[in-house]
């Protein structure tokens, strides 16, 4: 083998009201061959009603290794969780 | 196991306060049961043993594809024939997600491929034994496929996120492939003197073959505590291969079959079924090189590949000149 097929990166919607979750990667020339063989590799068994494909080298990810500082604006605040608030038992729902 | 000559790196485990800061902080997160993924930092003995596993786990389901691709055109009929189909093709989808995997690990498909086509990377010894008849398919879907997920199962813990998350499919898939195969000794069993011979026959010469298949006895097997330590091997060869035992042996008395191993029996006192050896001086053969079929399953696809070699250069051709024509 010469060369490497691109690889694709594979998102399906597993059905109505779901959003499109990644499921895996393969090789394809291009991006109508990508989808055929997506449908081939990963529903076989209905397990999507759509399917996109994205070449992995356009997917800016973001390093493990800077999960402290990537996250940390979120980590001090906890008020942003509704659990954060004591609401008396007398005020029934909110 | 489908990864049988996995050897490791002859490690000894290290105790957690002699790694350094890294290593320990990675065998913590290990022991916590944390998924290790692509881009965190491993040891390179970690990365090097899981490419070795995975790739030889893809070769097997590669190579796999052949013994049973031999009877699409012979089977009986055309349900089975379609049945079969699939269960080939899944094969195929578990070879292309084990790959993928693998390749999250820095390592090329053209590589991966290259290696198995050479006869440098290997794949299990069961696939090195000729499917002779209709029978076969009956019992390799039902023992190999069964001693596979026996594997596979406790595999979708393993520590690195994509292998485990290809078992967590595989596993789905292989209990169909398994099911196929007893029905199709269901069948035989049920029917004429002479199938139901067929069927005795096909698990003479599969079962042993299938108790190779988790690889050589825990006592000669002396490097796995580094695997298992990283979570890359959830259990002993022998654990794997007595679970199999007890699983089919009430499946052979099922079918009216008899084990071809005398000693074979349940132990009242262990709960569990005792058994023989396989003859192992047979398996180190099949992994040199020397099993019935080596020959003909590498020849196989390396015909496959390069014969198709026209049809993948020519798709990529197509894709450029149609990126050229749209720029």
């Amino acid at each position: 083998m010469a060369n490497d097929w691109p690889l694709w990166e594979v998102f399906i919607r597993g059905q109505y009201g779901l959003s499109h979750r990644h499921v895996g990667s393969l090789h394809a020339p291009d991006a109508e061959m990508a989808m055929l063989n997506a449908r081939d590799v990963y529903t076989r068994r209905n397990e999507g009603m759509s399917i996109w494909v994205v070449k992995s080298a356009d997917v800016t990810a973001s390093a493990p290794s800077r999960k402290g500082p990537m996250f940390d604006p979120s980590n001090d605040k906890t008020y942003r969780h509704p659990t954060f608030f004591d609401i008396p038992d007398d005020v029934e729902s909110m | 196991m489908y990864a049988q000559e996995v050897k490791s790196t002859g490690l000894v485990v290290k105790p957690l306060d002699e790694m350094s800061d890294e290593e320990r902080a990675f065998q913590v997160r290990i022991d916590a049961g944390e998924k290790i993924e692509p881009k965190d930092w491993m040891p390179d003995g970690y990365r090097k043993n899981l490419v070795r596993q995975i790739s030889q786990h893809g070769h097997s389901e590669v190579v796999g594809q052949l013994p049973e691709g031999n009877w699409i055109t012979r089977a009986p009929t055309l349900e089975r024939k379609a049945i079969l189909l699939a269960k080939v093709q899944d094969e195929a989808g578990h070879g292309l997600y084990l790959y993928s995997a693998a390749e999250t690990l820095g390592v090329s498909r053209a590589d991966l491929i290259d290696d198995l086509l050479s006869g440098k990377a290997k794949y299990s010894s069961i696939f090195n034994y000729p499917t002779l008849n209709w029978a076969d398919m009956g019992a390799v879907g039902w023992l190999v496929d069964g001693a596979a997920i026996v594997n596979q199962v406790a595999l979708q813990r393993t520590s690195y996120g994509p292998y485990s998350r290809a078992m967590v499919r595989i596993c789905k898939e292989e209990s169909f492939h398994a099911r196929q195969g007893f029905d199709i000794m269901m069948k035989m069993t049920s029917g004429t003197a002479a199938q139901k011979a067929m069927a005795q026959d096909a698990l003479n010469r599969l079962w042993w073959p299938a108790l190779m298949m988790f690889g050589p006895p825990d006592a000669d097997s002396v490097h796995s505590a580094q695997s298992m330590a990283w979570k890359i091997k959830i259990m002993t060869n022998d654990e794997g291969r007595q679970k199999f035992v007890d699983q089919t042996m009430p499946q052979i008395e099922y079918l009216g079959l008899e084990v071809p191993d005398s000693t074979a029996k349940l132990n009242p006192e262990t709960g569990h079924y005792d058994f023989s050896d396989p003859d192992w001086a047979e398996f180190f053969e099949v992994l040199k090189g020397n099993g019935p079929c080596n020959v003909d399953r590498l020849r196989a696809r390396n015909i496959a590949h390069d014969k198709g070699a026209w049809f993948r250069d020519g798709l990529m051709a197509y894709a450029e000149k149609r990126k050229i024509a749209a720029e």
